[in-house]
């Protein structure tokens, strides 16, 4: 155990490296040295929008920060273990992106600036595995669509994060490589499925990462971190090359310390995708002037912010429960009108998910069947290809993929299906229609984005239904279809540990979430004094 | 408690193509039962008026002109396969003896 892993609670701000934003950025501006090592100035602090402006008035190069974060990467990840897989072209392509600056390229925003890849994704140049064994060491023969995006846009890969096996699971502890721990309290999980990608922007491992939300796996690790993920619209961020849970509920979104620096990250992967039947056609605004429309503004005046009467139980922890309601009352205090809604259905909303999930996953995943790629497992004494399918699966799959793919044929197997199937998609339908009553009323809504702090590593592991209420909040969304925000609400009084606030939006709306999440986001930091993420304990570093 | 089985279990692992082991059926059922149990409460609400939604956003008419577009080389296809003959992917028999 590390010094780390027991220290908790809120340090001094003098103790602590600049804000990740804000005012001390500018400050820096003009400063001679943005030295890693030597200087006052460390670059894995800074936000990607502050990186952005150094990057372009050419004060520091995409080599500097890009080798900050790997010698970070290098000093932790030992510990937090975000990282299944450490890009070791990073450093070239960086140069690449310093030559083309130098030569007077006008570059995107966020060129040069460092990513971390959700291991869900499928990358040309580096493992791509699911955090399952069944794919150890595969690598795809092409990109993601929104991995070829941020390569069009000079963005620096930095390697592939940890997650639950086939993104299944709240806490990351599903992984077939092992879990991944909370830089808050190495002890405790970071949330999941996406909890590697949280941990690697919490414990400024990299400014940014991408995720992928099916149930909340954006934005239940964001909440637990301290960090910012957001859900876009259904159909808003292509979805190809992303190995699929349930196609009908995936997303991938962005992953990021600020609201800004996520508006940044989605303008860049998202749009239409021909390879992407579901996605959509719509032409975007630009999120990111919607997020800095909104921090300017740094009120609510005027927006009608639903409370959802049925996300916020007497169940959950009393923390959680206590940050929500006094950000309502900031929020109330600065424009905004809170009206308390009801969506009755939500009630139905988990059980619904896990019978759609399953039925959907236990059709994807037949694609892993040991003949195209992945692992082969070979019977002892031979046998059909029945036989080695079933052997590989047996031993390429972990428990909780097994549970949801028998779950899941059974879902949808004959006499069960209209009663299981049927019915959940029923459900599916009532939630939509909440929704719609809902925002017939108010702008956006809001509710806690996780009802606890994050638990401890192996504390539900062996509890599959408790693991499943993690995303009680999450969930209805994604069954909607509608975009989510999840962003730092304060840390819980009892545990010290980050609370999360989850923002809806109606679909396609997805600005209005930057716009909103931005003003709350700094109303919040207003009241703190300081952002959440620099009160966080410092790691230890191992040399 | 919902009455899911070891033998029924064993039939779906079957079905999934996953050679469960004895001890593995035995806890799968019990925790199923404890799940399934929890998810039945759907059915309360999904009454014979509610249509089903299987897409939150559904689209219709989703084409593209009918030209070959990128596609993926013979190589680049077999380049993850577990065994292959250089052209195509290499599997056991498909048919058992008795068959």
């Amino acid at each position: 155990m590390t010094d780390a892993r027991s220290s908790r609670g809120p340090r001094h701000a003098a103790e602590t490296t600049p804000d990740s934003r804000g005012a001390t950025d500018r400050d820096l501006t003009g400063t001679a040295d943005y030295g890693h090592q030597t200087g006052t100035v460390d670059l894995t602090r800074l936000s990607a929008a502050s990186l952005s402006e150094l990057l372009h008035a050419r004060e520091i190069s995409s080599v500097e920060v890009t080798r900050a974060h790997l010698d970070r990467i290098a000093a932790v990840d030992g510990d937090v273990h975000a990282f299944l897989h450490v890009s070791r072209d990073a450093i070239d392509t960086a140069e690449g992106v310093d030559v083309l600056r130098r030569s007077g390229d006008q570059l995107g925003p966020l060129a040069g600036i460092p990513i971390a890849i959700k291991d869900v994704l499928c990358t040309l140049d580096m493992p791509s595995t699911a955090g399952s064994r069944i794919l150890e060491g595969w690598i795809p023969p092409y990109d993601a669509t929104v991995v070829r995006k941020l390569r069009e846009a000079f963005l620096i890969p930095l390697g592939k994060t940890n997650m639950d096996e086939f993104a299944m699971g709240s806490s990351t502890e599903h992984s077939a490589f092992g879990p991944t721990h909370n830089p808050w309290d190495l002890d405790r999980i970071p949330g999941g499925s996406g909890g590697g990608s949280a941990a690697a922007v919490a414990a400024f491992e990299s400014p940014l990462a991408l995720g992928s939300d099916t149930g909340g796996s954006i934005r239940q690790p964001a909440a637990v971190t301290g960090s910012v993920g957001v859900k876009p619209t259904y159909g808003g961020v292509s979805r190809y090359g992303a190995i699929a849970l349930a196609s009908s509920l995936d997303q991938v979104g962005p992953v990021a310390r600020t609201v800004i620096d996520a508006a940044l990250l989605h303008d860049v992967i998202g749009g239409h995708d021909p390879r992407d039947s579901t996605s959509l056609r719509d032409a975007w605004p630009s999120f990111a002037a919607a997020a800095r429309a909104g921090q300017l503004k740094r009120n609510l005046n005027g927006v009608k912010v639903g409370v959802v009467k049925e996300l916020d139980a007497p169940g959950f922890q009393a923390g959680v429960h206590q940050r929500f309601h006094e950000t309502l009352d900031l929020l109330a205090s600065n424009g905004a009108e809170i009206i308390e809604v009801s969506a009755p259905n939500f009630e139905y909303a988990v059980a619904a998910y896990y019978l759609i999930l399953p039925a959907e996953a236990s059709s994807n995943l037949a694609k892993f069947d040991s003949v195209r790629f992945g692992l082969r497992v070979n019977p002892v004494g031979g046998g059909t290809v029945e036989d080695v399918m079933s052997a590989t699966r047996e031993a390429g799959f972990g428990d909780e993929v097994k549970r949801r793919v028998i779950l899941g044929t059974y879902a949808l197997s004959a006499g069960y299906y209209d009663a299981y199937y049927g019915s959940a998609q029923k459900v599916r339908t009532l939630i939509q229609r909440d929704f719609a009553a809902a925002f017939e009323q108010v702008d956006i809504l809001v509710s806690p984005a996780a009802p606890t702090t994050a638990f401890k590593i192996g504390e539900k592991v062996n509890d599959p239904l408790a693991m499943y209420l993690n995303d009680v909040t999450t969930i209805p969304a994604n069954l909607a279809g509608i975009p989510g925000m999840g962003l730092p609400m304060g840390l819980a009084p009892e545990d010290g540990l980050p609370t999360g606030l989850q923002i809806m939006a109606p679909a396609r709306a997805d600005a209005r979430l930057y716009e909103h999440g931005a003003a709350i986001e700094a109303l919040l930091e207003d009241s703190w004094g300081r952002t959440l993420i620099s009160q966080a304990p410092e790691l230890k570093v191992s040399k | 408690m919902s009455e899911i089985t070891t033998d029924q279990v064993a039939h779906l692992a079957n079905l999934a193509r996953i050679a469960l082991t004895p001890e593995e059926i035995d806890k799968l059922t019990g925790e199923l039962s404890v799940i399934i149990d929890s998810i039945a409460k759907v059915s309360q609400v999904a009454t014979a008026d509610v249509p089903a939604t299987s897409h939150p956003i559904p689209l219709t008419n989703v084409f593209r002109p009918d030209v070959i577009g990128d596609t993926l080389s013979q190589e680049e296809a077999l380049s993850g396969a577990p065994e292959h003959d250089g052209s195509r992917f290499k599997v056991s028999a498909i048919l058992g003896e008795e068959q």
